[in-house]
């Protein structure tokens, strides 16, 4: 049994206009170890994504269809209480902004031992030796010192490595990281990136990256998947997505990073933008971006097939494995 | 002397200092029985000169709290220098009354980091890009400025018949445009953009971008382009310049400074890029973190994460000292032939 499995989840947000899909048939699963990212532009739904899975939606967000089942429960429909139990301690989350996640008049050690506590049956004592040891782990200099000073004294990387040992208290099976890096430098961002990457090693976590850097997703992870417009359209080995996109706004979002084109000439632009939740068009969401648009994308929702590891959400990727597999059935008659 | 005669915007040995000791009444201390005045600053930039060249996009790069925004403030007269000068075409503005440096607003325009908080919300689409050509063209008819502010709208690719609309209809790419279009409607020569697509997503920079080069080739623009993302500068920039804690490490044509990084701060900083490719042959790790620009190291900014920093590092500031590949870097460990 996977850790982590996610089936035919909706999420969905009451609007005074209506209610709007937020996410759709989405389907994964996370093993113990794994590191899973998830790519997608403003407005895709990948946000959306790893707080539904600790239940963590705020109205109008509600989760309206499916099962997050983690160790064969499910996480949709348990009691606030039973919930509590899991989020910080067995599931944890790291957001963007180290700013706003660590309190400003709590001390470091105050919010690590707070979390502890909650937790587990153990003394103030002990707690502050395991907060001592964490922040050892995520390589924060002196860090008695630390332990007494408020956030506001540290530097943005020193806050995200604190969060991240707040993350890594309860040695959690499972951390979901949304955009850890994209408040820092990029120095700063490849040491967290390396941190991370050597926690999870060590200890066996299951890490869910929620990033919009594709760099970043093709140096940590294993697997990827692609979001669009609250859906998945493209899932697989993160090298094979990387190498060998099959999805049209993969290889967009591709082509349009400035690395992948000539200095000096014109970058491989998406024409338009992301669909709104509230007018997501007919068909394949993308259809209107999309430059190998057909009828039937205008029509009709495509299915996932496979092609190679991965597994894509485009009809023009199905024509075209039909047509490939049809000369070989007539070859063996 | 040819060099002399290209540059568009010199500047010269600037410093900007900020206050952060409050007014004069906080400023007084008790020390020793005696009343004393003390202030505080924050360094933002120290020291920093560069030519920009017409017709080059200079990007200036480097981590935040840098001075690299300062420096675009700076130029545009924003902010006042502590000391040193900005010229533009060999006239210095930044000493200029506010009558004598309006014609020079409309030759330098800028483009914000966050189109979100750059737009007026309470103002039509029309009226924020009607607003800079009245100003800069008195006397001229509505129907001129209309015809100025559509041709514009055109260029970035915003229908003129969504000029009624107010920003937030827009999308966060169609609102920087809108900010492009509004800089570009009085014919800037030179254009500051402050970290201009990176609010925005990986798609819609790519449009914005391209946007930008056309805009470039089109109407003859010289760019000054803050940023810190490094894949955008090595496909962008003509050169770049390289920040640290307010100085200028070094600065190079940007295909030199991609291939052969001399300052160990640039090498470190292309080293951090997170690339596609599957090699993750390690990045080089600084030890440390930036210093406070409150209380500057001696010598060198960088030698104390410097990992060839020696004892000359620690007590002279090194200079920009020309390089053979035609670039300038200001390193004692490069100059003395350690690295």
């Amino acid at each position: 049994m996977a850790l982590l499995e996610v089936r035919n989840l909706e999420v969905r947000f009451g609007l005074r206009s209506g209610e709007v899909k937020a996410l759709r048939d989405i389907n994964f699963s996370l093993e113990r170890g794994e590191r899973l990212g998830v790519v997608g532009e403003s407005g895709a739904g990948k946000s959306v994504l790893g707080f539904s899975i600790l239940n963590l939606l705020s109205k109008p967000g509600f989760i309206a269809g499916g099962e997050i089942l983690f160790e064969g429960k499910n996480l949709a429909n348990l009691s606030p209480r039973e919930l509590r139990g899991i989020r910080g301690n067995r599931i944890s989350m790291i957001f963007q902004d180290p700013m706003m996640t660590l309190n400003p008049v709590l001390t470091i050690g105050q919010q690590m031992v707070e979390c502890l506590l909650a937790h587990r049956k153990i003394s103030r004592k002990d707690a502050k030796r395991i907060a001592l040891q964490k922040l050892k782990q995520v390589y924060i200099p002196s860090p008695e010192k630390r332990f007494d000073q408020y956030p506001h004294e540290l530097s943005g990387g020193m806050r995200q490595r604190i969060v991240i040992a707040i993350g890594l208290l309860m040695d959690p099976d499972i951390i979901i990281a949304d955009e850890p890096t994209t408040a820092l430098d990029v120095t700063i961002q490849a040491e967290i990136m390396d941190l991370m990457l050597e926690l999870c090693e060590r200890n066996n976590v299951a890490l869910m990256l929620i990033t919009h850097d594709l760099g970043v997703v093709s140096q940590v992870t294993r697997q990827a998947m692609v979001m669009y417009a609250g859906r998945i359209i493209e899932h697989g080995p993160t090298r094979e997505i990387i190498n060998d996109a099959q999805h049209p706004y993969t290889q967009g979002l591709m082509n349009a990073l400035p690395q992948m084109a000539i200095p000096g000439q014109r970058l491989n632009q998406i024409r338009g933008s992301m669909p709104p939740l509230q007018n997501i068009p007919t068909g394949c969401a993308f259809n209107p971006r999309c430059d190998y648009a057909m009828d039937i994308c205008r029509s009709t929702l495509p299915e996932y097939v496979r092609s190679g590891g991965c597994r894509v959400a485009c009809h023009m990727v199905a024509q075209q494995l039909a047509e490939n597999a049809a000369p070989q059935t007539l070859e063996v008659k | 002397m040819n060099a002399q005669v290209d540059s568009l915007v010199q500047i010269k040995d600037l410093y900007k200092r900020f206050s952060i000791s409050g007014d004069f009444l906080d400023q007084l201390k008790f020390r020793g029985g005696k009343l004393v005045r003390e202030q505080e600053h924050v360094h933002a930039i120290n020291g920093v000169s560069l030519d920009v060249q017409r017709g080059e996009a200079l990007c200036v790069v480097g981590e935040s709290g840098c001075g690299k925004s300062t420096v675009a403030r700076t130029v545009m007269g924003l902010l006042s220098p502590s000391s040193g000068s900005i010229s533009y075409e060999g006239q210095r503005i930044d000493n200029l009354s506010d009558r004598q440096v309006l014609p020079y607003r409309r030759k330098m325009q800028m483009i914000f980091q966050n189109p979100y908080a750059s737009l007026n919300p309470r103002m039509t689409i029309a009226q924020t890009l009607e607003e800079p050509v009245r100003f800069h063209n008195a006397g001229s008819s509505n129907t001129e400025i209309r015809d100025k502010v559509h041709e514009v709208m055109h260029s970035v690719g915003i229908d003129p018949t969504w000029a009624k609309r107010f920003p937030h209809e827009f999308s966060g790419g169609q609102r920087q445009r809108i900010s492009i279009a509004r800089a570009l409607a009085v014919d800037p020569e030179f254009i500051v953009a402050d970290e201009p697509i990176s609010a925005l997503d990986v798609s819609i920079q790519a449009q914005v971008l391209n946007l930008m080069m056309d805009a470039q080739e089109s109407r003859n623009l010289t760019y000054l382009f803050i940023t810190h993302d490094l894949s955008v500068v090595e496909h962008f920039g003509t050169r770049v310049a390289v920040m640290y804690l307010g100085s200028l490490c070094e600065l190079a044509p940007t295909k030199t400074l991609f291939a052969t990084p001399r300052h160990p701060y640039t090498q470190a900083l292309l080293s951090a890029i997170p690339r596609l490719e599957d090699n993750r042959s390690g990045h080089i790790r600084l030890e440390g973190e930036v210093p406070t620009p409150v209380n500057l190291p001696s010598g060198c900014v960088f030698h104390g994460r410097c990992p060839h920093a020696n004892e000359r590092c620690k007590r002279e500031i090194p200079q920009l000292i020309a390089t053979s590949d035609g670039g300038q870097v200001a390193c004692h460990a490069v100059e003395e032939g350690r690295i």
